[in-house]
């Protein structure tokens, strides 16, 4: 696999606004979402439901913690993921054979799991909660691969789809390495997040932000929100929290960083994030040149045909 | 509360039944090298978890035991992933987008069996190769346009031009290629117009317009059969991303083949000669594309060689051979040749379906989205260590 020509450079200061043509651009505006603080209440699924006027996503009880939304979908563009483990938090000992994993320890209960009534079957368990949302990638696939021009970037950076434009090709949903973007069954257009583009036009927070009681989700110009992270990554280390790391954040990655980025206690695939996300199109020079040596060895295969024999 | 609510605890239900089973197997000494990346594997929609987990221990048992610090008898988790849900959304195309692969490169392989057949005088090649040019090409633009979630707004997607957008450049391809393999099949209706009147008139214009259009139809061939493998590998789906070096050659093969494929069953054996040196063509470079797509792509051949997928494209590979031989040595018999024609269409169809399959299977698995990228990870601190 090769790795984008990104990583070898270092694209810091570039502004996806400004690469988009946009004259005067306002700072880049994202979220940091700190999910050491996050208590899984949801509000930022609700209000963005509210606000945004997404569809209900149907009603079902998926045993997964207290997740029943699932996934990021085209009717859920906020998505709280709750991950059960058992491992008490803050044990910071070498991390057990089992570190990282998810295992469903039986909640929603009665009663908190490892509480039995008795000694026997008693766990320690850690809860995990970290609300998911479109990264609004730097260089972002979805937006690479539109055929029709529906996703655009905004003046903020942002990545948003056009509703009138969109004629729901699905290409986007698969070009998308965080499996964000979703078609709508009964609509047939993609929808995600689109950081509220209406709201922070006019000088608002988007309503996750707004309405974060917490203030996990934190909304403002991405500069600012990198220094207040590692900030408080340096805080949670200093208070043995040493499992606390940023995910997102780095413009040298496969996706030149997030305009959404996290705050994570454990390693991303367990909050159903990848590892190290690349932009499909990073390649897409080199796929152009594998084609076109294709396209001349089927053109040259079809020249031989006609003209290696008599008949 | 909507009365479309679907009944609440049944997935739950399926999903902890499933858990059971699972855990309970993940401690039975297992065979299958693939089960139990993690405990969170349950609630895959993978049969091959679902399945063959019955009848073992009982679970509340086998849980109890697996919490338990000492007895830690769960083998080392793989990978961890989120209750083993996909981390990729899984392509939301359908069956019609693996038929466009076919019909889009058997139009291609059929254009310049036509071109070749044209400039060195074959007639009846030259017809067979702008007719199915003309209904392949056809077929496609029915299938993108019905694969649409907004079918009726199918033209949206001539508002722009984008390079980074294989989707995009397929657009225009076919913009370009459409009308040119219409025209010169309609060119072919020639000798059906009356000889006088302004019919006469489009009777002797036709064929010198039909001469230049089959020609740019040609020109443009190569790009509509390999523009598909961009099409899929531009894409975070693992086992398609993964394949792209590879996957052109796949696609310019089966083209190739599938055109001759038609060639041979449209013409007489005497006049199938280049159609049969096309096949083989064809299929070497298909065989030879697949090939490495099968072997050298490390975890993420995995969905090309195992499954509904892998099955596919042993079909098409081994149909491939068989047509390709038939090709060969069928060169007296209308029967063999026809039949050979047959097995490389069907090979064709096999592998296209074969390959969009795969794809989907290696989104549906974390297992390919996370084990890949942690290897990538590894191996840039590894670099950076030294």
């Amino acid at each position: 696999m090769v790795d984008p020509e990104s990583r070898s450079g270092s694209p810091v200061a570039f502004d996806p606004a400004a690469a988009a043509g946009w004259v005067d651009a306002p700072p880049r505006m994202g979220f940091f979402t700190d999910t050491s603080v996050c208590i899984g209440c949801k509000a930022c699924e609700v209000a963005c439901k509210e606000w945004n006027g997404v569809p209900a996503s149907g009603l079902d009880l998926l045993g997964m913690s207290y997740d029943n939304t699932g996934a990021l979908t085209a009717n859920s563009w906020r998505h709280v993921a709750f991950v059960e483990q058992p491992r008490p938090s803050g044990d910071d000992s070498a991390a057990p054979a089992g570190a990282g994993s998810t295992e469903f320890l039986g909640m929603p209960g009665a009663a908190p799991p490892g509480r039995t009534g008795s000694a026997h079957g008693r766990s320690d368990f850690r809860w995990l909660m970290m609300s998911d949302v479109c990264k609004h990638c730097t260089r972002a696939g979805c937006l690479d691969v539109c055929p029709t021009g529906a996703l655009f970037r905004t003046e903020f950076g942002t990545v948003v789809v056009q509703e009138d434009i969109c004629n729901g090709c699905g290409y986007c949903v698969s070009a998308c390495p965080y499996g964000v973007i979703d078609r709508r069954a009964d609509d047939g257009r993609a929808w995600k997040c689109t950081l509220c583009y209406d709201r922070i036009g006019a000088g608002m927070t988007p309503a996750c932000a707004q309405a974060c009681p917490t203030e996990s989700i934190q909304y403002g110009p991405l500069d600012e929100l990198r220094d207040r992270a590692a900030a408080r990554v340096a805080t949670l280390h200093e208070r043995g929290v040493p499992e606390a790391r940023l995910y997102g954040h780095d413009p040298s990655d496969g996706v030149g960083g997030d305009g959404a980025f996290f705050l994570l206690l454990d390693e991303p695939e367990v909050y159903g994030l990848p590892p190290d996300p690349q932009v499909p199109t990073g390649d897409l020079p080199q796929m152009w040149r594998r084609a076109g040596l294709a396209a001349l060895a089927m053109a040259a295969g079809a020249v031989a045909a006609f003209l290696g024999g008599r008949r | 509360m909507t009365p479309r609510r679907p009944p609440v605890g049944e997935r739950f239900r399926r999903f902890r039944d499933r858990l059971r089973a699972a855990s309970g197997n993940i401690r039975a000494p297992s065979d299958d090298a693939r089960t139990a990346p993690g405990t969170a594997r349950p609630p895959s929609d993978d049969a091959r978890t679902a399945s063959g987990r019955r009848g073992v221990p009982p679970p509340e048992a086998g849980r109890r035991r697996g919490r338990g610090g000492e007895e830690l008898t769960v083998p080392p988790a793989e990978f961890s992933s989120y209750y083993g849900r996909p981390i990729l959304k899984p392509p939301v195309w359908t069956w019609e987008i693996a038929a466009y692969l076919f019909t889009g490169g058997l139009a291609a392989g059929s254009s310049l069996l036509a071109a070749g057949a044209q400039l060195t005088g074959r007639p009846a090649l030259r017809r067979a190769g702008r007719l199915t040019a003309l209904a392949g090409v056809t077929a496609s633009g029915v299938l993108l346009v019905k694969d649409l979630g907004r079918p009726e707004r199918f033209h949206h997607m001539l508002r722009v031009a984008k390079l980074t957008s294989p989707m995009s450049v397929g657009t225009w391809i076919l913009a370009a290629y459409g009308p040119a393999a219409g025209l010169a099949a309609v060119a072919e209706a020639a000798p059906l117009l009356p000889e006088r009147g302004p019919l006469g008139v489009a009777r002797r214009m036709l064929p010198p317009v039909g001469r230049a259009a089959g020609l740019a139809a040609a020109g443009i061939a190569p790009a509509l059969g390999t523009y598909t493998a961009v099409l899929l590998s531009d894409t975070a789906v693992p086992s398609w991303h993964a394949a792209y070096p590879d996957l052109p050659l796949v696609f310019a093969g089966s083209a190739l083949a599938s055109g001759a494929g038609m060639g041979l069953i449209a013409v007489p054996p005497a006049q199938a000669g280049p159609a049969r040196r096309l096949a083989v063509a064809g299929a070497g470079l298909e065989l030879f594309g697949a090939h490495r797509v099968q072997t050298r792509l490390g975890l993420v051949a995995e969905p090309y060689r195992v499954g509904h997928a892998g099955r596919l494209l042993a079909a098409g590979r081994a149909l491939t051979v068989v047509g390709a031989v038939g090709a060969l040595l069928g060169a007296r018999s209308r029967v063999v040749s026809a039949a050979s024609g047959a097995a490389l269409l069907a090979a064709s169809v096999a592998t296209r379906f074969g390959v969009f399959h795969a794809g989907v299977a290696s989104a549906r698995d974390p297992r390919y989205t996370v084990l890949p990228q942690r290897e990538r990870l590894q191996r840039r601190a590894d670099e950076q260590d030294r």
